[in-house]
């Protein structure tokens, strides 16, 4: 199976376009200061591997990333989802980590402590280049917000979109899509 | 749910009842954006702009071919080109540019079809296939919402599908691409005449945001009845206002930071509502009008808000086209209530008025985010645009008691009956419980057959506007009843609301390919609302 055909499987097919063409207008001269700079929060997080992290300065400037949200103890999509991003990370291999950085956020950072969240990532093969992430629950609150992973609809019970967000730098533009259900 | 569609039923012809559905309180939703309340403009302090006539070029460097030329990105060779080999050509530049919203706010940076938003009105005439080769100039080192990829769609044209601008037909920076217009007769029946049409970006993912940043214009198309003028002999003219007096109005919500530059949110993949009304990309502007009849072709082009139009002075809008075509008999209306990429062709009369008189197009529908219209109808409303009447003219135009008859609906064509339900499914917008894939083909209707299709919105209280490609349907039936007297028409867009059920005559003509159908909110459309089907041989 190629990356593409990987990907598109994963989740929608444009997505592996977002990547495979990002070549052709990712590079960039020193990017200006848009409306919308100062949005994501330079919050401290905190790594599965116990490092803290800035969110906007380590995290995501200059950098294309994928982002979810999940937990540990979820025994619903999560799962399903890790796994399949398990399969992305192979796919795109040494990109990740270098030019594409994956970041799992917990949705329970009272319960998912860099601890849990290294026993989660080694249980389920993770490779560098994935960062599992906690903090003050403000501040994961802010992301979460920020990032999308809500859902208004009033006739649905979940409290959050189970969906990836990407972008390829901070400053280009930012997309989302569904997880597909397999 | 009675209320609620009975409220959709009849949103066009009467004030409908007012029946707020059950729903959490604004304040109380997670996704809301009026966190983010754009900077105070004065209402009515610019005149309304109206766009510039797209101009022709005798010829392309280098020359147009069925197949792609140097420069050109890759697409399928141009079929039938030979059965309408073009006899014009446009040269338009997709390019960044500063724009004015409103005196009261800065320059805003914008894309638009030769730098302008909205861009260029194309004057198209049935007989007269046309290539437009669409550059994109856009700035590789953009920062911000929008990406520099573009694959340009012209809205209910019946366009061969590699000049259809689908959405996975993207091109960087740096190339161009020659879309064929035909400008020809679906099956060759002067029934099924179009007349407002309209052009915008289709990049797949990224919809809402390229055409929020500018990338929409208008393409009208005449024939020898829709002559587009109002002296015209032709004893079968209809003589409709013209000229000066035949004005696009191209609808746009925004959204303004606190510093005046515009804003769009990604994260929001419910809808983006904006908090200023923009008119041909004027914030409330003005218009002097003259005391005559003029024809107005109004367009929602989103990203996610519904409209309901009326005048302020209760006159009642001539409704003479539905989403671009002529209605066969001409409707009278109090309002008219537009989904995102719907076009209502109104005339409005200003001889009763005096010089000095002022009157207000009103928007009455309520919305506070992508779900959709609340229901509730606005007393007395936001006033978008204001018609300042301060002449006389002359005025040579009739509005015909009958204009374009429509086809005939034939059942014994229909070979198979589909059904599209419209939801949402983890987190983003599903047909048929699946995500949009540009590689899975959901139907392949053959070529010269006609079906039933039932479009069926599954998704709690939200609306979804609904769009198909290259052939316009019509209604046989909302929610088992006969459509309203305005849904009487060809159409190509068709609201669902809450658990409507719409069922549509369809059949598939002159062109094979791929081709899309999708949720017109542009935000649900870009997260994955949207199939791809193809005619086939």
């Amino acid at each position: 199976m190629t990356r593409r055909t990987l990907l598109a499987s994963f989740l929608l097919a444009p997505f592996a376009s977002v990547f495979s063409r990002q070549r052709a207008w990712g590079d960039t001269t020193s990017p200006r200061a848009g409306p919308r700079a100062g949005y994501f929060p330079n919050v401290v997080l905190r790594t599965h591997e116990n490092k803290p992290v800035r969110f906007y300065e380590d995290l995501i400037k200059g950098k294309m990333v994928l982002i979810n949200f999940m937990y540990a103890k979820c025994e619903g999509l999560c799962p399903r989802q890790t796994a399949n991003l398990v399969q992305v990370q192979k796919a795109l291999g040494d990109r990740i980590g270098r030019d594409i950085f994956m970041y799992s956020l917990t949705l329970k950072p009272e319960q998912d402590t860099p601890e849990v969240l290294r026993h989660y990532a080694n249980s389920h093969g993770v490779k560098p280049g994935w960062l599992f992430l906690t903090g003050k629950p403000q501040d994961i609150e802010t992301l979460r917000r920020k990032l999308g992973f809500v859902n208004s609809n009033p006739a649905g019970t979940e409290t959050t979109r189970s969906i990836l967000v990407w972008s390829c730098t901070a400053t280009k533009p930012w997309t989302g899509g569904p997880h597909a259900r397999r | 749910m009675l209320s609620r569609r009975r409220i959709i039923q009849l949103g066009l012809i009467s004030f409908p009842a007012i029946h707020p559905i059950a729903r959490a309180p604004a304040a109380n939703r997670d996704t809301n954006d009026s966190e983010l309340a754009s900077p105070p403009t004065r209402p009515f302090a610019a005149e309304l702009p109206v766009m510039p006539i797209a101009q022709s070029v005798p010829s392309l460097d280098p020359p147009s071919q069925p197949d792609p030329v140097s420069g050109e990105a890759p697409r399928a060779s141009h079929q039938r080109w030979h059965d309408f080999l073009p006899k014009m050509f446009y040269d338009i530049h997709q390019m960044e540019a500063q724009h004015s919203f409103h005196p009261d706010l800065p320059l805003n940076t914008i894309w638009g079809f030769n730098g302008i938003f909205p861009g260029p009105t194309f004057h198209a005439r049935y007989g007269e296939p046309i290539v437009v080769r669409f550059h994109n100039d856009l700035p590789t080192n953009h920062v911000g919402f929008g990406i520099p990829q573009t694959t340009t769609h012209l809205h209910n044209g019946h366009t061969p599908s590699e000049s259809d601008g689908f959405p996975a037909d993207f091109f960087d920076s740096g190339l161009f691409k020659d879309n064929h217009y035909p400008n020809t007769l679906a099956g060759g029946d002067p029934r099924e005449t179009l007349g407002t049409l309209w052009y915008h970006d289709h990049r797949v993912d990224f919809t809402a945001q390229n055409s929020y940043r500018g990338l929409v214009g208008f393409y009208l198309l005449f024939d020898d009845q829709d002559s587009g003028d109002e002296l015209d002999h032709n004893p079968r003219a209809f003589r409709l206002p013209s000229g000066e007096f035949d004005i696009p109005l191209v609808f746009a919500d925004k959204r303004f930071t606190r510093d005046g530059e515009l804003l769009f949110n990604p994260f929001n993949l419910e809808g983006f509502i904006g908090d200023k009304f923009t008119v041909n990309g004027v914030i409330q502007p003005f218009l002097k009008v003259a005391r005559r009849k003029y024809r107005f072709r109004l367009l929602d082009a989103g990203p996610s808000r519904f409209y309901e139009f009326l005048l302020s002075s209760g006159q009642p809008f001539i409704l003479i086209a539905n989403d671009g075509n002529l209605l066969p008999n001409p409707l009278t209306v109090q309002s008219a209530r537009l989904g995102v990429a719907n076009r209502m062709d109104v005339i409005i009369d200003f001889s009763n008025y005096r010089i000095g008189d002022q009157l207000f197009l009103v928007n009455r529908l309520a919305q506070q985010d992508g779900t959709g219209p609340t229901g509730e109808l606005l007393n007395p409303g936001t006033p978008i645009l204001r018609f300042d009447v301060d002449r006389d003219a002359p005025d040579h135009s009739q509005v015909p008691s009958t204009l374009r008859p429509l086809p005939d609906i034939d059942l014994s064509q229909v070979v198979r009956t589909r059904r599209w339900v419209f939801g949402d499914d983890n987190g983003g917008w599903t047909v048929n419980g699946k995500f949009f894939n540009v590689n899975e083909v959901r139907a392949a209707p053959q070529q010269g057959t006609a079906e039933i299709w039932v479009l069926q919105n599954d998704g709690g209280d939200w609306s979804h506007p609904i769009h198909i490609h290259m052939e316009e349907f019509q209604i046989l039936s909302r929610n088992g009843q006969p459509p309203p007297p305005h849904e009487v028409s060809r159409k190509d867009v068709v609201i669902l609301g809450p658990d409507d059920e719409v069922r549509v005559f369809i059949r598939f003509r002159d062109f094979l390919g791929r081709y899309p159908t999708h949720c017109h909110n542009l935000v649900h459309e870009d997260h994955a609302m949207m199939f791809r089907w193809d005619v086939v041989p």
